[in-house]
């Protein structure tokens, strides 16, 4: 396949997201300011100006009208997709790292890093119809875990939370009461921070990557380990497809780590595996450096990546990807 | 009695004939009909029209554009509404000619995984000899030989570059078996006075050289002298390449040599190859000894 390589972020990328049709993609990156870009042929649509810090994450709404971003500039902040005009700005006492809307879009999910002594936080704001009566006010705030939340999702019909972040640790809080139903196994789970997580498109089981140089797939109710999948590389990013059963999974090393001995160090590719036989079934290269974001279009027929590099690369699967036998 | 009526169509053209003097020069309003060859078996389409430019003259416009099918997508209405959105943000000045994305000149595959250290040569196929199904692919570099053994344990281990990999190399061990004949290898001659080589000229074609050499830095851990001359050559003839192993590795210390034998090819391949992206990793080429101006 010949990737469409967009050079739109000055700075390495965070995230990627694609809206529920598959025919937009946003970027986010270190750049402080996130990208829509047609996810077709890669042209970019436009830009949406006013955060002032690193964009973690992005989350498009159903109907791809809303944008709700996440920021190291202690906001987050709600957008009209096809203006790019900030409607409103959640501001918080410390960088927000993860943003997920309900299903139904009412409501947003905000994780919150621990910083000057506040710790980490889980927030659920309420989002307004009508932006002019957007209040700032959190239905629910969830307070506890050490360390600094990585991603937080909405479980199956919104009635939990799923969070997992630095003490790799995966945690389901009710999404009401905010109380702690179930916890990750230390012994099975991940070793080291959890860097990413990926829901499947019927929410039945999720994926995480952690600097432990594996990926995990677990199933959403009873958060029982399913699937392992060894990485020689930490992982930064991972993905599940919703058309075939394959997993990719990115990763690599900071700049500073290069020099350690690792002889593959430097060949960053995004590897796909095989979700349930755990195989390998191959890698695709051309990032020239760790990659950070990975995500699957909804149809299932193309995929993008992104890294430290500020490359985002578009890739439409070729016809013989989708006859792939192990 | 048939009478054979052949329609003459009523041409509404007009009839050189009926014009006067003056009208004649009317005709340059028309312009000829835009004539579109369409893509053919390489989907190329050529497109030839004609406008007036803003001097008033009469511009042959020809593009030839090639046309991909990426594949269908059915897309929903809401879609369609959106691709005809207006741009925003940064991208509001962003003409077509913005080189923001771009289609990679590399095609990529979804490489399947191979036991770690064979060579992905499409020359593989070729001499491979009985090898069992599932048998790990073992490909030795110095003796070319394959499925038998790997470079580090070849029995070869000596023996100089296979003679193929290089266009003229007066050094090497094979043009030191043309020695001046007698002298039975107890005598040592120096390289300059062995046969197979120019005599006079070879010191300063050497030295000149010398002055053609391009240093090429940010080289890959595998990277090699072949690969370096595969990259190399197309700029023109090289006389030596080399690549800088760490002995205890194995590995390449990530930069490299290359002579060529002429002056303006070293300066082609600096210019192209500066930046160019190689087993991704970005090459830096340039002159070896500071500027020779």
């Amino acid at each position: 396949m010949r990737p469409i390589l967009m050079k739109g972020h000055e700075r390495p990328l965070t995230f990627l997201k694609y809206n529920r049709e598959g025919d937009l993609l946003l970027s986010c990156a270190k750049d402080h300011t996130p990208t829509v870009w047609f996810a077709d042929d890669g042209q970019r649509l436009g830009t949406y100006r006013g955060h002032n810090g690193a964009v973690w994450c992005c989350d498009v709404s159903h109907d791809s009208t809303r944008l709700v971003t996440g920021s190291a500039d202690q906001s987050v902040k709600l957008w009209d997709v096809q203006t790019g005009t900030q409607l409103y700005s959640f501001n918080f006492n410390s960088p927000a790292r993860s943003v997920d809307f309900s299903v139904g879009d009412k409501l947003v999910v905000i994780t919150t890093d621990p910083f000057m002594g506040n710790p980490s936080t889980i927030q659920v704001k309420r989002i307004a119809e009508d932006p002019a009566d957007q209040t700032s006010d959190s239905v629910l705030t969830i307070k506890g875990p050490q360390g600094r939340i990585n991603r937080a999702v909405w479980g199956p019909l919104n009635k939990t939370i799923i969070s997992a972040g630095e003490d790799s640790i995966i945690r389901i809080w009710d999404s009401e009461t905010g109380q702690l139903l179930k916890e990750s196994d230390k012994e099975s789970g991940h070793q080291k921070t959890i860097s990413s997580l990926c829901m499947f498109t019927d929410k039945s089981h999720f994926l995480t990557g952690s600097a432990d140089k594996s990926a995990k797939l677990w199933d959403t109710r009873s958060l029982t380990l399913l699937k392992t999948y060894q990485m020689d590389r930490p992982v930064n990013a991972v993905a599940i497809s919703p058309l075939l059963d394959h997993v990719v999974i990115g990763g690599g090393q900071e700049a500073v780590n290069v020099t350690m001995t690792d002889r593959r160090a430097g060949k960053f590719e995004a590897k796909f595996y095989h979700k349930i036989l755990q195989d390998e079934i191959g890698g695709v290269k051309g990032h020239f450096g760790p990659i950070n974001a990975l995500a699957f279009n909804p149809d299932g027929r193309s995929f993008s990546s992104g890294g430290e590099d500020g490359y985002v690369r578009l890739h439409h699967f070729d016809p013989d990807y989708f006859s792939i036998r192990m | 009695m048939a009478a054979v009526e052949s329609a003459r169509p009523q041409a509404a053209k007009l009839r050189w004939g009926e014009l006067e003097e003056d009208d004649a020069g009317d005709l340059d309003f028309l312009l000829p009909p835009r004539v579109v060859e369409g893509p053919d078996e390489n989907g190329i389409k050529k497109t030839t029209e004609y406008r007036f430019d803003e001097d008033g003259n009469k511009v042959k416009v020809t593009t030839t554009t090639r046309v991909r099918k990426l594949g269908k997508a059915r897309v929903s209405k809401k879609a369609k509404e959106r691709r005809n959105w207006a741009k925003f943000g940064d991208a509001v000045h962003e003409d077509v000619g913005s080189r923001l994305t771009m289609v990679s000149t590399e095609e990529i595959l979804l490489e399947r995984p191979r036991a770690p250290g064979t060579k992905e040569e499409p020359s593989v196929s070729e001499g491979l000899g009985p090898v069992q199904p599932g048998a790990v692919l073992m490909v030795c570099r110095t003796c070319g030989k394959k499925g038998d053994h790997w470079t580090s344990k070849c029995p070869y281990k000596d023996l100089a570059q296979p003679p193929e990999t290089f266009v003229e190399r007066p050094s090497t061990a094979d043009a030191a078996s043309a020695a001046p004949g007698g002298a039975g290898r107890s005598a040592y001659v120096p390289p300059s006075m062995r046969g197979g080589g120019e005599r006079t000229g070879t010191e300063m074609s050497r030295r000149r050289n010398d002055e053609n050499s391009v240093r090429v830095t940010n080289l890959s851990e595998d990277t090699r002298e072949p690969d370096l001359l595969e990259l190399f050559r197309t700029f023109g003839p090289v006389s030596r390449v080399y690549v800088a192993i760490d002995q205890k590795t194995g590995m390449s210390r990530g930069f490299g040599f290359v002579n060529f034998v002429h002056r303006e090819d070293a300066e082609r391949a600096i210019n192209k190859l500066n930046g160019y992206g190689y087993d991704n990793l970005i090459l830096r080429v340039e002159w070896a000894t500071p500027r020779p101006n």
